[in-house]
């Protein structure tokens, strides 16, 4: 029996090259390619009056500068709306270079090609723009009052109205018990990957073809986008995702405005352009995520039971809708979780503002959802002083509920039906991984020593896997080499171990035969991409199904050869045997060779294949009618919907009452993914979202100011958790809930780590203070602040607090 | 019009080989190594000094390749991550723990990791103990988003476990053949 592989933590076959400086990333390709440097909007809100690059156009070594007036055909048209939706009634994205005004800062206006980067740059400064500023929108508040408006002919700055709704929330609120209502925000983070965007291409003007390397999430429909804003034919176009150094979710938009400028550049100079983000465009040409407004209105019994939820979010889209309203849907219709609800409304308000585009970042509105529903739980536990833990228990879904229909359409246009979980025994393996019943002992502790301690949580429900579809390609070669390939592409999530774990447990052979691509559209030109948690399962799938398909093909062309039954035959190792006979095995690689008939043999090993030598029946063409030459299979992976993987998180934090520093104590995790295909790939990735969700509660911000500038926009000022920022230690605990809809049983894992963060960190630091937090991040100053203003009456104790104090002074 | 600048003739000398590159003043010295010998292994993430990933070592201590101009690199020995495993090809024992550990996911920010470890345990003996602590306060300069950290804390102590066992069988060979 091959070794089981499929469940087992083993070490990663990727990184072989990746730590010895092999990788093969963006800007490691095209030594002497063209360089590019952009000249971007300096200003939010602006009409440009005129260009005037003559102080750049004679520089020796700058071949070309573009603006918007050199565009043509459909590259002079607007990017595309993504993923249109009937709600985005007012849909607005930008040009690939400024067509006559800017509506943030970082647009780009002109590009510069020119012998290197250095160059470009030194042309990129002489080139002077005049503009005529208008009043920039900054905030959802400063939207919604819209005394200005980002777009013209868009006056009240809406772009869409989101309504998720069932039961009858008005009724419902009306007779509910107890009804409690709050304001809360959550602030802007972004991606953020290390690697920043980039794209090279080189035009084949003798073959006529297209060669672009993009640091993308998803190389075939860069691919579809380039062909048609190129007006090119999609076969002469091929696109890779080379090494992608991160992505979290910035690289799924597409096409990025230089996706489209540097082949197009390429194709006109006859020259190979390349052009690698600096980390100040990233911060202010890439998307970024998470801002929202959330005004909550929850009615509840004694017993904590949530009766009705009525949420009206505003949400910060920034200046254009390239990749729709995703982030409002997902936001509006996971902010469910795992808990059972009657009655609901939640309108989402997706606002125009003089920023950045706004667009997933790992987690894509699930955080914020997550904030609104969990620190719902946290309120009704306060009012009602009852233990958080119980009240959600309460408002669970139970094991035995499943599948649970929500009657709302999901993010990929299909039900939102939970398949399975089971969140009761998710939970009470969460009380006890962080100590839940004990913290009041360790509260005391601290308390003696000066401390403030906090315990929080924080559930949440995760759509992953949605589709449309993933495909794969499996292919024995006649070498015994074993060829996987996958459209969807790979940011470091470690698909050239898990798939290869996949296709040697179907096929039967060492993974050490296997090769895994990705992301490549030479190799497999149908996919998606990767994003949304749905690599594992969607790819994961494919893979299968096509290993499968060989196994098959292999087992009869093998019975063929033996003699034998196909049921009487196994793949071990990666040769064909017979049960009970030991000596009758046929090499995988032997029938690679036989699958293929020859004419020709180029070695000893195809001579096997040709016509005088191979068996065959004088009735039987040499390939069957229902057959194709070569040991090699292809199929797909399409679910009806998504599988909804779920989590708990808990955390204990400590508060210096002098500095108002926040130390993390205890960091518990308990995930549950469905089967797992490689546990350590999973824990790594919990382990990154963790410290995605703890940078995204505690430290990063996107500081704009009044005037649309980003203040912090540069490493040194914009707080990514180093290691001592994350817990020192993560306690993770798994639970396996198969999903259903797939023949692996698997969910996605991606996202996960980062989801719960801020309303779980959010819980803990009210637990500690005794004060409301709605907002988040907070770092010690805002505490500070917030401490000072609950002692001068400016922000409110939390009952809870009260009630401690009493037990205190009692 | 030209806004050639003067070039300058510097001898590089990069994971023990020295080679010439002529560049302008304000090479900085990532895209030296990246771009001119061609050393992709180092990356540049910030260009700002912050995010470590471009860090290489000079003269054995870690230095941000993109903080240096090339001129100011002559007369110094540079080791890059390709430079870190030994002349048999054997992988440096923090480059085992990483792939050991899981101390990697996107692989951009790992070899700022590789060399600023590799230099930090120069400072500890075989055999001796690296705590957790110590070991944050190696990684303590450099930016990861993707691992959370965990495992590259983890690997910092293993790859100290590789050295102290490959000094132990070196001692070992040593002995043998001593007493032959």
């Amino acid at each position: 029996m091959t070794t089981k592989l499929f469940g087992e933590p083993i070490v990663r076959r990727e990184d072989a090259r990746l730590i010895v400086g092999r990788g093969r990333y963006l800007d490691d390709i095209g030594h002497f390619a063209l360089g590019v440097a952009f000249v971007r909007s300096p200003h939010a809100n602006a009409r440009i009056i005129d260009i005037d690059v003559s102080g750049a156009v004679d520089i020796d070594g700058v071949h070309a500068i573009y603006t918007y007036e050199d565009l043509d055909g459909p590259m002079a048209q607007p990017l595309p709306v993504l993923i249109p939706h009937p709600d985005l009634t007012a849909p607005r994205t930008g040009y690939a270079l400024a067509n006559g005004s800017v509506s943030h800062v970082g647009e780009p206006i002109v590009m510069v090609v020119a012998d290197d980067r250095y160059l470009a740059e030194d042309a990129a400064e002489r080139i002077a723009v005049e503009y005529e500023f208008r009043t920039p929108v900054v905030g959802v508040e400063a939207a919604e009052r819209a005394e200005h408006a980002v777009h013209e002919d868009i006056p009240d700055n809406v772009a869409a109205r989101l309504v998720q709704e069932f039961g009858n929330v008005g009724a419902a609120l009306r007779d509910a018990p107890h009804t409690v209502s709050f304001t809360q925000t959550i602030e802007r983070s972004a991606s953020m990957p290390l690697e920043g965007k980039g794209v090279h291409a080189r035009w084949d003007a003798v073959d006529e073809s297209l060669r672009v390397y993009s640091s993308t999430q998803t190389s075939t429909s860069v691919r579809a986008a380039i062909a048609i804003k190129l007006d090119l034919s999609v076969d002469r176009v091929e696109v890779i995702a080379p090494d992608v150094g991160g992505g979290f979710g910035v690289k799924i938009v597409h096409p990025w405005p230089e996706e489209l400028l540097v082949p197009w550049a390429a194709i006109r100079l006859g020259r190979e352009v390349k052009w690698a983000e600096d980390r100040r465009e990233h911060f202010i040409s890439s998307a970024h995520e998470r801002g929202q407004l959330q005004r909550i209105t929850a009615g509840y019994d004694d017993e904590g039971r949530l009766l009705a939820l009525d949420a009206h979010i505003l949400h910060d889209h920034g200046a254009y809708t390239p990749y729709g309203i995703v982030v409002p849907i997902i936001t509006s219709t996971q902010l469910l979780g795992p808990y059972r609800l009657a009655n609901y409304r939640c309108q989402v308000d997706s606002m125009y503002t003089n920023t950045v585009i706004v667009t997933p970042y790992r987690g894509a509105g699930r955080p914020q959802g997550c904030f609104a529903m969990e620190r719902t739980m946290d309120r009704i536990a306060d009012e009602l002083g009852l233990d958080r833990a119980k009240v959600r228990e309460i408002n669970l879904i139970r094991a035995d509920e499943f599948p649970w229909d929500h009657h709302l359409m999901f993010q990929d246009g299909r039900p939102l039906i939970y398949d399975s979980g089971d969140y009761p025994s998710m939970l009470t393996k969460l009380r006890e991984l962080v100590g839940w019943e004990d913290f009041e002992a360790r509260r005391a502790a601290a308390a003696a020593r000066g401390r403030w301690l906090g315990i929080g949580m924080a559930l949440y429900v995760e759509g992953t896997g949605v589709g449309p579809y993933e495909g794969g390609h499996v292919q024995v070669l006649p070498s015994g080499k074993v060829l996987v390939s996958t459209g969807l592409t790979s940011q470091g999530q470690g698909h050239e171990t898990a798939f290869a774990q996949v296709v040697a447990q179907e096929l039967g052979v060492p993974i050490e035969d296997i090769e895994v691509h990705t992301g490549d559209t030479r190799r497999f030109a149908y996919a998606v991409g990767t994003f949304a948690s749905r690599a594992a399962v969607m790819s994961g799938n494919a893979v299968a199904l096509a290993a499968q398909a060989v196994r098959a093909k292999a087992l009869r062309i093998a019975a063929e050869v033996l003699e034998v039954d196909v049921a009487d035959l196994d793949i071990v190792d990666g040769v064909v045997g017979v049960r009970g006979d030991p000596g009758a095995v046929l090499p995988l690689a032997s029938i690679a060779v036989l699958s293929n008939p020859l004419r020709y043999a180029f070695d000893e090993a195809s001579k096997a294949a040709t016509q005088f030598a191979r068996f065959a029946s004088d009735e039987q063409p040499p390939v069957a009618d229902d057959d194709e030459p070569g040991l090699e299979g292809r199929d797909y992976y399409s679910p009806v919907r998504s599988t909804f993987a779920s989590g708990a998180h808990a955390v204990i934090v400590e508060v210096d009452p002098g500095t108002c520093a926040v130390t993390i104590e205890k960091y518990a995790v308990v995930h549950d993914c469905g089967r797992l295909i490689n546990p350590r790939i999973v824990e790594g990735q919990i382990h990154g979202g963790v410290a995605q969700g703890v940078g995204g509660a505690l430290y990063e911000v996107m500081a704009y100011d009044d005037m649309g500038q980003l203040q912090n926009a540069s490493f040194m000022d914009f707080l990514m958790p180093y290691v001592s920022e994350v817990p020192q230690r993560i306690d993770i605990g798994h639970q396996e809930t198969p999903s259903p809809l797939n023949p692996l049983g698997i969910k996605g894992a991606g996202e996960a780590g980062v989801i719960p963060g801020s309303a779980a960190i959010a819980a803990a630091l009210e637990d500690a203070l005794g004060i409301r937090i709605t907002q988040m991040p907070l770092g010690p100053s805002q505490l500070f602040d917030l401490i000072r203003a609950a002692g001068d009456g400016h922000a409110d104790h939390t009952f809870n607090h009260a009630r401690r104090s009493q037990e205190e002074s009692a | 019009m030209s806004l050639i600048e003067e070039q300058f003739t510097v001898s590089l000398s990069v994971n023990g080989t020295t080679r010439p590159v002529t560049v302008p003043a304000r090479r900085l010295l990532s895209d030296a190594i990246r771009h001119d010998l061609e050393l992709t292994g180092t990356h540049v993430g910030c260009e700002h000094g912050v995010c470590g990933a471009c860090t290489v070592l000079l003269d054995g201590a870690p230095v941000r390749s993109c903080l240096m101009f090339a001129v100011q690199a002559e007369g110094h020995a540079i080791t890059t991550v390709e430079g870190l495993a030994d002349a048999n090809g054997r992988l440096h024992p923090v480059q085992e723990a990483f792939r050991d550990c899981h101390g990697l996911q996107c692989g951009f920010c790992t070899p700022g990791f590789l060399t600023t470890i590799a230099a930090a345990l120069e400072e500890y003996e075989p055999g001796a103990d690296v705590s957790d602590e110590e070991a944050r306060e190696i990684v303590g300069g450099n930016l990861c988003r993707c691992t959370g950290y965990q495992n590259i804390v983890k690997a910092v102590g293993r790859a100290q476990e590789i050295r102290t066992e490959r000094a132990g069988r070196a001692d070992g060979d040593a002995a043998t053949s001593a007493g032959r």
